[in-house]
């Protein structure tokens, strides 16, 4: 029976860590479906911005309130799962609480879980009341009606689940080693401190060892099940930014947010229509005509580079970036977060043509009007208050600028009033008609 | 009627053989929109009573791409980019200050990739470091006790970090300077970037500089302080249309000074 639990133990951990592996490299395949982007550069830089907003979770307080309780829940997250290594090795080896022979080290790390699992339930309850109870404007966006707040919502009962699972488990598994039940009750005395899951022994007063047994195991199996349902929930759900975030705010821009990046492709046609030596009726250079012409911005996603890309499925929708974006706030129907969960979808929709055909094929969709419409591009004032905002480094200004290229640079599709102001700029060097010969006329006015 | 300001172009430095210390960048606004010229004089004003030998491009400065990159036109940007640098290039400008965000940006930000490297400053930066090395004077005169509060405009804020300048000079004004709830890194645009400034808005339920005037508004100033031409003119609209010209005034941070100077 033991040896059962053991081998069933082991096929359910490596079925579930095999199927998320499986995903995780379907993200990958997916992200890299972008444009290169060499962020290799300053990682030194890169490695203290990510210590300090993504581990030191930095960005996180500048709301305060909802940044201590997602301090609470990260912390928790990270602690117990030092727990998760003791069940796992207890679940292959079929011991109980193997680590205890750390002494009262054990029962403090043991004590601090279980603290932290009570926070975090507490924490949990919280962000459930926040989203479903009250009026916060960005839980309020038309993007997270249906499958995105539902998605939210199964997390956070995941992890209340996961909680007090946790808890039960480690009541009843004190309430078994108090009645000397075999092997759970260890000579050395009680395996762990359980400041928090004590309470729970008078509902187990009376239970038989068997049935306190069944409640164990119960508790432990459904736990130990539970995170890996929810490690495998991570792909299909909002929740990757649990992993994706570290890298993300590694490889986030470093420049200042001003900086927007330089198209190079333009800046080959530009050097060459400055050049007086250059020759027109030059023939192509041998093998290029079989280059494709680089398409200036995006449409699609595979337009994208891979950081964008990464950005997308980093995104948790938390909506601070639409909560802070001016458009939005005035009625637009810009939402920055909007843009990261429509490339997303687009992208998942590009992977899974691809799982079911071998490679991309033309299904007569695009990122652009089919997802992200033009009034969302042209609302934006490039303010970079949306990539403030996040806490973890996504730049939603970045694709909505790279759309905006291809609108102007392949379709001509600029709003009209935009229109004219460039022409002013290419005909006489201001965004108004106005002469440049006249340009130093204010100085003789008074 | 004052006497025309003297505003030197790098052509005349050129043929006497000089060079002068800082290159004005003007900008569009600063050339041709009316309120702005306002700021570019008083600017030059506090220029000359700082003694600091500059120059203007005059007529050989052009637009530098930035309402044309961030509308997307890449190509239109570059255009504008190089020809501009290769002006300043050839004049070998080492230091720019300009009076407008954009510009500074752009200048600082997006020309060296593409072979313009000059030390860009914002005026308010300028101003500052003047009034550090003694060269020029900041006292409250008029403004002394006046409640004023500053407008981060976001290329100047949040896209480079500069959020102390203007408001020291400010303090130097010896003004009660207040904050909006929306403020520094937290500022909220005045809808004028991005190339909006040259379109209508998107449909919506109010104009974004409304809602940035309200928020200036909620503490009650006697003044919005600016930094950018078209943050001036979107605040000053802003105000007009909440009815609140009579009690707040929109002026640039080199205005105030120039002003405080009776200058």
């Amino acid at each position: 029976m033991q040896l059962i639990a053991q081998i069933a133990f082991f096929i359910v951990l490596v079925a579930g860590i095999g199927f998320f592996t499986f995903n995780i490299r379907r993200v990958i395949r997916n992200v890299k479906l972008g444009r290169k982007v060499d962020r290799s550069d300053n990682p030194g830089e890169r490695f203290a911005k990510m210590a300090k907003v993504a581990i030191g979770q930095s960005k996180m307080v500048k709301r305060p309130f909802a940044g201590f309780l997602h301090i609470i829940v990260y912390v928790g997250f990270i602690i117990i799962n030092i727990e998760v290594l003791e069940i796992i090795i207890d679940g292959v080896f079929g011991t109980h609480r193997i680590l205890s022979f750390l002494g009262s080290g054990y029962n403090f790390l043991i004590a601090t879980f279980e603290i932290l699992a009570l926070l975090v339930l507490l924490g949990v309850i919280i962000f459930w009341l926040r989203r479903n109870v009250t009026n916060i404007y960005r839980f309020l966006g038309n993007e997270l009606k249906g499958w995105p707040k539902n998605d939210a919502n199964y997390i956070l009962y995941f992890e209340m689940v996961l909680m007090i699972l946790f808890l039960t488990m480690n009541g009843a598994d004190y309430q078994l080693q108090l009645n000397g039940a075999d092997h759970y009750a260890q000579n050395a005395g009680i395996a762990g401190s359980f400041p928090v899951s004590q309470f729970l022994l008078p509902w187990f007063e009376g239970f038989s060892t068997a049935t306190l047994i069944i409640i164990e195991r119960t508790a432990w199996w459904l736990h130990i099940v539970g995170i890996l349902i929810f490690l495998n929930y991570l792909y299909y759900s909002k929740h990757l930014h649990i992993l994706l975030a570290f890298p993300n705010v590694y490889l986030s821009k470093l420049t200042a947010q001003g900086k927007f990046d330089n198209l190079e492709s333009v800046t080959n046609e530009v050097k060459l229509m400055m050049d007086p030596d250059a020759d027109p009726y030059a023939m192509p250079a041998e093998g290029a005509e079989d280059e494709v012409p680089e398409k200036f911005g995006a449409s699609d996603v595979m337009d994208l580079n891979q950081v964008q890309l990464l950005n997308a499925y980093t995104c948790t929708e938390c909506g601070r970036c639409t909560d802070e974006c001016p458009a939005n706030q005035t009625g637009k129907k810009l939402s920055p977060r909007k843009i990261m969960m429509d490339t997303r979808d687009r992208l998942e929709e590009v992977g899974s043509i691809i799982n079911e055909k071998g490679s991309f094929e033309d299904d007569g969709k695009q990122l652009l009007d089919n997802y992200i419409l033009r009034e969302e591009l042209w609302a934006c004032t490039t303010c970079n208050a949306c990539v403030e905002a996040c806490p973890i480094g996504i730049d939603p200004l970045s694709i909505i600028l790279d759309m905006r290229r291809y609108l102007v640079m392949e379709q001509s599709a600029a709003p009209s009033d935009l229109a004219n102001a460039m022409t002013n700029i290419e005909n006489n060097g201001a965004p108004w008609p106005y002469n440049q010969m006249d340009r130093l006329n204010w100085a003789k006015e008074n | 009627m004052a006497e025309a300001i003297k505003v030197p172009t790098m052509a005349e430095y050129m043929a006497q053989g000089k060079k002068p210390e800082v290159l004005f960048w003007v900008g569009c606004s600063g050339s041709f929109d009316d309120r702005a010229k306002k700021i570019t004089k008083a600017f030059v004003k506090l220029l000359h009573e700082a003694k600091v030998d500059f120059a203007v491009l005059g007529t050989e400065e052009s637009c530098t791409g930035d309402p044309a990159k961030r509308a997307g036109n890449e190509f239109l940007f570059q255009m504008q980019a190089v020809t501009n640098i290769e002006v300043l290039n050839g004049y070998e400008i080492k230091k720019v200050v300009t009076a407008c965000p954009h510009c500074f940006n752009t200048i600082k930000n997006e020309y060296p990739a593409l072979g313009g490297n000059y030390e860009v400053m914002h005026h308010t930066t300028f101003l500052k470091s003047l009034l550090e090395e003694g060269r020029l004077k900041v006292e409250g005169g008029k403004f002394k006790g006046k409640r004023i509060t500053f407008h981060d405009p976001c290329y100047l804020g949040r896209a480079n970090n500069v959020y102390e300048a203007p408001r020291d000079l400010l303090r130097k004004l010896e003004v009660e300077l207040v904050e909006m709830r929306k403020c520094k890194s937290n500022g909220l645009c005045c809808g004028a970037g991005g190339g909006q400034m040259f379109k209508e808005p998107e449909p919506g339920n109010k104009d974004v500089n409304i809602e940035r005037t309200e928020q200036a508004m909620e503490v009650k100033p006697d003044i919005i302080a600016a930094g950018c031409p078209f943050c001036n003119t979107m605040m000053t609209d802003g105000v007009k249309g909440k009815n609140q010209e009579e009690k707040i005034e929109v002026m640039d941070v080199a205005e105030m000074i120039a002003n405080a100077h009776d200058l």
